[in-house]
């Protein structure tokens, strides 16, 4: 479809859903859905139709709105005058903020109170505040449509602007012009690294396909490649999960916007086989972008094609890696191999490959909407933008986060996360994973960037944020990481292989009381040496949990270790 | 391409498998399903994860016969399918039982209690992780993050999820899953 088409589509989809005063969002994002979220669409839309209000409301199937611990969640948006029709211009998602209510802990036995209570007062006994720090303090940009838009259905997202983007760039744009465009937001890399994407996308789209050996398979026409790096492997971290279960389209988008910088004509999503919802999604919505004109030959009317490919993972931690994720969509063993050449140059099958993390990607299409300035107007000086944070652990208020760069972890714990439950006292916030390290108290004001965060021994890392309470055993954390590490090291380097289980042999000895300062020496050499000496990230950053614990919380170790 | 595979000529697997190799492609549909997913991909090395995946799926696990299967079709060395089929924790070479339950061991339900849910699966059903029970009802598995941490600690029962589970009732709770499964 073309852009004339497109815009038809958005305002007819726009009437119809003008037509209903009130609109319910129901949470089906895997959490919500493991308490029986479908269940309670269903129930509502019976009560809808016994109560014949079937004319003035509908029941939307949406991704995660956030706040996972008070689920299922339902939202119920109202317009306030009840008017027949609203402003074309203004999409659903701006009326719907006027009168909202959110609902929790709802159950199928519910719904028809709920229904019961359109349009007039809500049920109390359900409410949760809207008000509340946990969604006032949120900036919400890559997770605007989680939530809002139904993400089976590519007219919904069409509707709220969707594709408008990638019409746009492929209309108005040279490629040279989207990299600038990019560049100049200050965007970085997602996946933890922080990379500055506009960089990246212009050494892809300078690289000659000719320069290194290929050895593409028959069938694939492209010789250039964008993957989307959906292997979300850090254990407490599901960012990922919830834009590609909720919002499916936008990384399709910023996928295809991607393709169309840099030149290439093919790419991957490379998920994880864990998440079958977000497979089942993104499945979906790349048959319906194909029907649509959107993806497939001549996108938009024009002459430029991209195809997109789903690819499982398999459970190796080690293919969020790039130089491994790509050996694996090779349909080999996900290890990794020495860069240079790095994958822009010689990447997947040798072709010169764009990889880039699933929120990366979806914070492409707003920025070429509303422009690098707006943008890069946000966060702080080095780090632009929001950040997506899954926020676990001893916190009040666990679920998915999205907050402006330079935020202080005081705020993202204690007003967002609403504290530590059960009168207990905060003791350290685990950022970045495996890889990331442990933040103790005194750090509690300091902004979150990529920077800060690296300054104190951790890492930004994919966006995992686990609360830890003053009962936690930080010797017993930096175990439970080096175990995970230990067992997904690949085996390839052998700083890593061997460095891991002596690593997690030595915790072992600490914890059961068996061992001495000198073990805690012998500990300290080896975390520099795995991380100067491993081949890829993994290993690199493998001892981080142990170097940070030790850093913050060494009287913990000292007080379990014999002289020696 | 499936009248390509010639038979192996000694007993496949464990031995137990009396059947022609040919009659086994022959009798069980399912190989058609992994013959569709290679034929997607062209019969070409980069489906093997995909031709694993499909495998998986059918059967449950990957026998040797199936491994062989793949081998063949794909032209591959013997080598690369085992080691791809090994180095990946989502397959596995063992058959399980009639029932799965895995168990969560991702930072926040380890942070919430996960490692002593399963010492209470383990003592309450009489099975290690990575194990099944000795009347092949159970399985007993451990997985890194199922991304539900705002439910932790969180296991699966034949893939549905249950969430803040306890360790003192969740071993009731599995028991009373198997119940009510033998009853229908």
């Amino acid at each position: 479809m073309n852009l004339e088409e497109l815009n038809a589509t958005a305002t007819n989809e726009r009437l119809a859903q003008a037509k209903k005063n009130h609109h319910l969002h129901v949470c089906v994002g895997t959490a919500c859905q493991a308490l029986n979220s479908e269940q309670i669409a269903k129930a509502l839309q019976t009560a809808l139709r016994q109560q014949g209000r079937n004319g003035e409301a509908e029941v939307k199937c949406v991704g995660c709105p956030g706040l996972c611990s008070l689920g299922p969640l339902v939202e119920v948006a109202s317009r306030v005058n009840g008017g027949p029709t609203q402003p074309a211009n203004e999409s659903p998602a701006d009326a719907n903020h006027r009168t909202a209510v959110l609902y929790q802990f709802v159950k199928p036995e519910d719904a028809e109170e709920i229904i019961a209570h359109l349009g007039g007062e809500p049920v109390k006994r359900l409410e949760t505040p809207l008000d509340q720090p946990f969604f006032t303090r949120q900036t919400k940009v890559v997770l605007e449509n989680c939530g809002k838009v139904d993400p089976e259905r590519i007219e919904d997202y069409i509707a709220v602007g969707g594709y408008q983007a990638l019409l746009k760039v492929l209309t108005e744009m040279t490629p040279q012009q989207v990299i600038d465009e990019i560049t100049r937001s200050g965007l970085r890399g997602r996946g933890g690294a922080g990379f500055p994407t506009g960089l990246k996308w212009g050494t892809v789209a300078k690289a000659d396909p000719n320069r290194y050996p290929t050895n593409v398979p028959e069938g694939i026409q492209s010789r250039k490649f964008v993957i989307c790096n959906g292997d979300e492997g850090d254990p407490g971290a599901f960012m990922d999960r919830s834009v590609m279960e909720g919002d499916p389209h936008r990384i399709l988008e910023g996928m295809a916007i991607a393709a169309y910088a840099v030149g290439a004509n093919h790419g991957f999503i490379y998920v994880r086989a864990e998440y079958p919802l977000a497979v089942k999604r993104l499945r979906t919505a790349i048959r319906q972008a194909q029907r649509a004109g959107l993806l497939g030959n001549a996108i938009g009317g024009t002459a430029f094609s991209f195809n997109v490919e789903i690819r499982l993972g398999a459970g190796a931690f080690v293919c969020g890696e790039e130089t491994a994720l790509m050996a694996s969509i090779e349909g080999g063993r996900g290890t990794p191999r020495p860069r240079p050449p790095f994958p822009a140059e010689s990447g997947l099958w040798g072709c010169p490959t764009l990889i880039n993390n699933v929120e990366t990607l979806a914070n492409v299409p707003p920025i070429i909407l509303k422009g690098a300035e707006w943008f890069a107007g946000i966060g702080t000086e080095k780090s632009k933008g929001t950040k997506v944070f899954a926020l676990t652990g001893q916190v009040k208020n666990t679920g998915l986060i999205e907050v402006p760069m330079g935020i202080s972890l005081r705020e993202i714990v204690f007003d967002i996360g609403g504290g530590i439950p059960d009168g207990k006292e905060f003791k350290a916030v685990q950022t970045g994973g495996p890889s990331g390290g442990c933040i103790p108290a005194q750090f509690l004001d300091m902004p979150v960037d990529y920077e800060s965060l690296a300054k104190v021994g951790s890492i930004m890392g994919s966006g995992g944020m686990i609360v830890m309470d003053d009962s936690t055993d930080m010797i017993e954390v930096a175990r439970f990481f080096m175990e995970f590490c230990m067992d997904e090291s690949c085996g390839k380097c052998i700083p890593c292989r061997v460095g891991t289980v002596q690593m997690h042999r030595i915790l072992t000895k600490i914890q059961e009381g068996k061992a001495t300062t000198r073990d805690l020496q012998i500990l300290e050499g080896l975390c520099d040496l795995v991380k100067h000496t491993s081949l890829c990230g993994l290993g690199q950053s493998a001892p981080n949990p142990v170097i940070s614990t030790l850093r913050y919380f060494r009287d913990e170790y000292l007080s379990k270790v014999k002289p020696g | 391409m499936t009248n390509t595979l010639t038979p192996p000529g000694r007993p496949v697997g464990d031995g137990a498998v009396a059947v022609k190799p040919d009659d086994r492609l022959a009798a069980d549909k399912r190989y058609k399903i992994i013959e569709a997913t290679m034929r997607r991909y062209g019969y070409q090395g980069h489906g093997l994860i995909e031709a694993l995946h499909s495998a998986q799926e059918a059967f449950g696990y990957l026998d040797d016969f199936t491994l062989k299967y793949i081998t063949r079709a794909l032209r591959l060395p013997p080598s690369k399918v085992f080691g791809v089929a090994t180095f990946y924790n989502h397959f596995t070479l063992k058959p399980q039982g009639v029932h799965t339950c895995v168990v969560c061991l991702g930072t926040a339900c380890y942070i919430k209690g996960a490692r002593e849910v399963l010492s209470a699966i383990e003592s309450g059903h009489g099975v290690k992780a990575g194990g099944t029970t000795a009347d092949n009802q159970l399985s007993l598995l451990t997985a890194r993050c199922f991304g539900s941490c705002a439910l932790a600690p969180v296991i699966t029962f034949d893939g549905e999820t249950i969430g803040k589970v306890a360790p003192q009732t969740v071993a009731g709770q599995i028991a009373q899953r198997l119940a009510t499964s033998a009853l229908r």
